[in-house]
């Protein structure tokens, strides 16, 4: 049933004669095309054609179409290609392709590469200045939201707000646990490792001990937290987002800062800080077994040291960042939610964006607290 | 002798197709002839969707036998199904279009997989089925996002055709458009389907387009095909639903017959 196309030529009168024959369709398409493209080339010497598809045993869009091409290749030339004795079946379709490919695409036109790279550091300065602005934005919006909710306590929505703890919270705990207590070890054990050689093994309490209160633990547990809850706040934002939900809220009156950002906010906002606190216990669990287990010290060694060496300022330094970097992650996470557009890869892309950009923003914090806290004293 | 097996372009049989303890369809029969147009109506959750997701092999059956093409999926090879799948397109409720690549890239798509092109006949076969489906090559390099709910619908349909299939199943083709864009939609699937000679399968909830498009259409209630005939015949049966249906008072008025409504003085 399916057979391979064929194009014969003749020379009659002047005339070229052309004979087509066998399957012209999708699947033969890649044979056919160069045997018109020959054809056409042949018909330079520029005489009148008749094309005879008599023998066509099937025909559709892409025999349709190649066809076209030949008898246009014909008309530019100013000469006639005759398509003669096409079945009946087939004319409507050919009369179809007629209209086809009219015209011509634009082809992107030709810039200079100087100019082409100029103008992505402009448009990236720019979305830089965008950026700035929607956190902004969204920092504001929740601030509305907040005193909003302050003066009309009934409207906060505290079945959303325990459900996120939940979820961001509670269940994030045994994960927090285990990547805190391996890190509280891996930093005891290196400590251990090279302190030795000055002899200097007891001083690797006060390493781990300020580390993990002062920086580590909340380090950590942020970061952890921006790729675990922030990227599915912005998923689920942005998927509410592409099928109209939020809109659906905002026009049956309703704040979607309110009712979808603030809970998720502040359940993080909570969450943060208990969650670097049971962090940094696990923190110097870790340290503290890897000491006695490498370090030849006891526990009661250890637990001794470690009360001469740190005092509650260490673990306030740490515990007051962790509120502020909630804050980060949350904002970044909705605003970047809110932007996602139609299309699933622009919610990949935002997802992306956000967790890259609450890492940061968490790392920038850490730093600017850190000249904060020198400043002060603390 | 193939022929006759051949003739039915699909081949529906005592199939069941349940999720749980909830069974959607349950023996239900139905013939598809070659190069006609059935619509397929019933009410909201009869299984509408169900038998077409089901025909297409995105549902699975508990029982009975569906041959497309006379092709029967389970006892067919891996490389069987896969010629099966290149001979039919399917245009989705919501067009389903990848939303990462534009409007002529969908279309593109198919035809990358599944045939050996050249760059140059690629771009123009696909200009020429955008351009079959009434859009033009501006269209073409737009994002789904950027379409309006009718040209998605054109740029779905213009890919469901992309690789010219046998058979095309359309999943409420006219769903959410207003009722002009809807009636030339329907145009448009009733000239494509003369011009390549299609085998149309529409879920449809429109009775417009049944009238003006189907050559038969099947009514699906209580998980079976209760009556199946040209819509004239159809309207004349007894079945309460499909009383319900065709003497409506949206049928009555598409009709012109006397309604509660005064549709037109005279």
């Amino acid at each position: 049933m399916s057979l391979q196309p064929q194009l014969s030529t003749a020379v009659n009168e002047g005339r070229l004669e052309l004979t087509a024959s066998g399957s012209w369709t999708a699947d033969h398409a890649r044979a056919l095309e160069p045997l018109i493209d020959t054809v056409a080339r042949q018909g330079e010497q520029a005489r009148p054609a008749t094309i005879d598809m008599r023998n066509v045993s099937e025909f559709d869009t892409y025999g349709a179409w190649l066809l076209e091409r030949l008898t246009r290749e014909w008309s530019a030339r100013g000469k006639e290609l005759r398509v003669q004795a096409l079945p009946e079946r087939y004319r409507g379709l050919f009369e179809e392709l007629h209209h086809a490919n009219r015209e011509a695409p634009r082809r992107p036109g030709g810039e200079s590469r100087l100019l082409l790279a100029l103008e992505a550091v402009g448009r990236a300065v720019t979305e830089l200045g965008r950026d700035l602005l929607v956190f902004v934005n969204m920092l504001g919006a929740l601030g509305q939201a907040v005193t909003n909710v302050l003066l009309r306590p009934q409207t906060f929505r505290i079945t959303s707000a325990v459900h996120h703890l939940d979820r961001v919270g509670w269940q994030a705990v045994p994960i927090i646990l285990l990547i805190t207590f391996l890190i509280g070890g891996i930093i005891s054990q290196q400590g251990f490792f090279h302190f030795r050689k000055f002899g200097a093994d007891e001083y690797v309490v006060d390493m781990v001990g300020i580390l993990v209160l002062r920086e580590i633990g909340v380090l950590i547990v942020a970061i952890m937290v921006a790729g675990r809850s922030g990227s599915s706040y912005t998923a689920e934002l942005g998927s509410m987002k592409m099928r109209e939900e939020i809109d659906a809220l905002r026009t049956m009156g309703f704040d979607p800062v309110e009712v979808l950002i603030l809970p998720r906010v502040l359940a993080l906002v909570c969450a943060l800080p208990l969650l670097t606190f049971l962090g940094s216990m696990a923190a110097l669990y870790g340290g503290g077994l890897v000491a006695w287990l490498y370090g030849d010290m006891s526990p009661e060694i250890f637990v001794t040291r470690l009360r001469e060496a740190i005092s509650v300022t260490h673990f306030k330094v740490g515990i007051i960042k962790a509120p502020f970097m909630a804050l980060a992650i949350g904002v970044v996470a909705c605003s970047e939610g809110l932007r996602v557009k139609g299309s699933a890869e622009s919610l990949g892309l935002q997802t992306t964006t956000s967790v890259v950009k609450s890492i940061f923003l968490v790392i920038v914090l850490d730093g600017l607290f850190a000249i904060f806290f020198a400043s002060i004293g603390m | 002798m193939a022929n006759a097996g051949e003739r039915a372009a699909i081949r529906v049989r005592d199939l069941v197709v349940g999720f749980d303890d909830h069974v959607v369809l349950d023996g239900l029969s139905l013939d598809v002839e070659r190069g006609e147009i059935l619509g397929l109506v019933g009410g909201s959750g009869s299984g509408k969707s169900v038998l077409l997701r089901t025909i297409i092999g995105l549902l699975p059956k508990r029982q009975g036998s569906i041959e497309v093409l006379g092709v029967d999926r389970d006892r067919a090879s891996e490389a069987e199904r896969r010629a099966i799948e290149r001979r039919w397109g399917v245009l989705f409720q919501q067009g389903a279009l990848f939303s990462s690549l534009t409007a002529l890239q969908n279309v593109q798509f198919p035809m990358r997989e599944y045939l050996d092109l050249s760059d140059r006949l690629l771009q123009e076969i696909a200009l020429a089925k955008l351009e079959m489906v009434g859009l033009d090559a501006s269209d073409g390099a737009k994002l789904p996002a950027e379409l309006s709910g009718g040209m998605t619908k054109r740029v779905a349909l213009a890919r469901a055709l992309a690789l010219d299939p046998e058979i095309v199943f359309l999943d409420e083709p006219t769903s959410g458009l207003d009722p002009i864009a809807a009636g030339d939609f329907d145009e448009l699937i009733k000239t494509l389907q003369q011009t390549l000679g299609l085998t149309v399968f529409m879920v449809t909830h429109d009775l417009d387009s049944l009238s003006t498009v189907c050559d038969r259409v099947a009514a699906l209630a209580d998980g079976k095909v209760i009556a199946v005939g040209p819509v004239s015949t159809l309207a004349q049966s007894l079945h309460p639903w499909m009383r319900a249906y065709f003497a409506g008072r949206r049928a009555r008025t598409r009709a012109g017959e006397p309604s509660h409504l005064p549709t037109r003085t005279s």
